[in-house]
């Protein structure tokens, strides 16, 4: 149980796939101007990164594995990935349209990017068991979230203030998310990564 | 963006590199362009693979671009962007396996990369062969120039080298080590799009300030 824990808090905070890892950017930097809908984003990709990542490591163990095709890896998660999304939107759009109005806009979003991609490639790359792909898919997802919100409060105190003029908008984000990385390189080396 | 009916060759490829810098001026595709830029090499080698990624997509998408039903062709150029993908990752696992573990995990994330896409969307799949393959190519470079700028910045300043070369006496030299971290990689990025944003508004104010005369 430890052990999960402790690979929990690894992926949010140590290995955050933002600021880390710079996975998923056009997202982060598209999404963080609006602290509703950063959180919103990191719920609905929480919860897409882990189904995707319990299926990849279905696929990849049972299909891919034992044919000898791990060449076929990447085109594979794609797809997985793509489908898995369209079907996501399809199934909360007729069964639970609550759940639909608070995702479907960010499900367009996530279909084909790279940090949902990503999960599952590590997954594979670290060769975590199911329970460790599906604890580091959920910290994955519960990290991108935290950074999301962090960088929606700051954005929207510097939407009033003075920035120079070359560097409004992305420039200033882009610097604003430097400073935030370093504030996360402060975690690493407390948790080593298993 | 609007395409005119016939491009120019020429201008499609420095329309990558400059006014639609894929990095610097559309923003798009930003993981890689942080992940592998701490060092030249790295980069140059992403870069590479991804010229050959675009161009060889945009040519394959415009071949096909008639016999595929308008509703399922998001699926299909993901198939050949993909294709094209693990074609490069056996070829550099094969040939440079050192690059290819430096690369990691970013190499198999272009399959996503949002501008290949676009481009498939927006050029290759209304024009002609050439053309495509000629605008994959430029917008490629496009991508190689602003991922190989970032590159030689940030080893220079976190390093002290130059593609692997010392330039400065290294007892003359304290490097700089967050300029290899991932904090080093935004700011460094942050800055460079400033500096493209000025030199933007002067071109532009270049061109606004000559049109009256040329006109009179």
């Amino acid at each position: 149980m430890q052990e999960y824990l402790l690979l929990f808090a690894a992926t949010v905070l140590v290995n955050n796939l933002v600021l880390t890892r710079f996975l998923g950017l056009c997202i982060f930097f598209g999404v963080s101007n609006n602290f509703d809908a950063s959180l919103g984003m990191g719920f609905a990709l929480t919860g897409v990164m882990t189904i995707t990542g319990i299926i990849t490591y279905l696929i990849y163990y049972f299909i891919l594995v034992p044919l000898g095709l791990h060449f076929f890896t990447t085109l594979t998660f794609v797809l997985v990935v793509a489908v898995t999304v369209q079907l996501l939107e399809i199934v909360t759009r007729r069964y639970l349209p609550n759940l639909y109005q608070m995702w479907g806009v960010y499900l367009v979003l996530i279909a084909t990017n790279c940090v949902v991609l990503a999960v599952p490639l590590l997954n594979v790359d670290h060769h975590f068991n199911l329970m460790k792909s599906i604890v580091h898919s959920m910290g994955a997802g519960v990290g991108f979230g935290l950074a999301l919100v962090l960088m929606a409060s700051i954005r929207e105190k510097l939407e009033t203030s003075d920035v120079p003029e070359a560097f409004q908008g992305l420039g200033i984000a882009f610097i604003t998310a430097g400073l935030l990385a370093l504030a996360f390189l402060g975690f690493s080396g407390m948790i080593p990564m298993g | 963006m609007s395409e005119k009916p016939s491009p120019k060759l020429s201008t499609l490829i420095t329309e990558g590199i400059f006014s639609k810098n894929p990095i610097f001026v559309l923003a798009l595709s930003l993981c890689p362009a942080v992940a592998v830029t701490s060092e030249a090499i790295s980069s140059l080698g992403m870069g590479v693979s991804v010229v050959y990624v675009m161009t060889m997509s945009s040519l394959l998408t415009s071949m096909v671009r008639k016999l595929v039903p308008h509703k399922v062709r998001v699926p299909v150029y993901i198939s050949i962007i993909a294709f094209n993908v693990t074609f490069v990752q056996l070829v550099m696992m094969a040939f440079l396996p050192d690059l290819f573990q430096s690369l990691g995990v970013y190499l198999a994330l272009v399959v996503v990369f949002a501008i290949i896409l676009a481009r498939l969307e927006v050029f290759a799949s209304k024009n002609g062969v050439i053309p495509s393959a000629v605008d994959g190519f430029g917008m490629g470079l496009g991508f190689l120039f602003g991922l190989v700028l970032i590159g030689i910045i940030r080893e220079f300043l976190g390093n002290g080298t130059f593609f692997g070369i010392h330039v400065i006496p290294e007892e003359h030299f304290t490097p700089i080590l967050m300029a290899i971290l991932p904090p080093g990689g935004f700011i460094t990025i942050g800055l460079l799009i400033g500096l493209f944003n000025v030199i933007g508004k002067r071109r532009a104010a270049h061109a606004a300030a000559e049109l009256p005369e040329s006109g009179a």
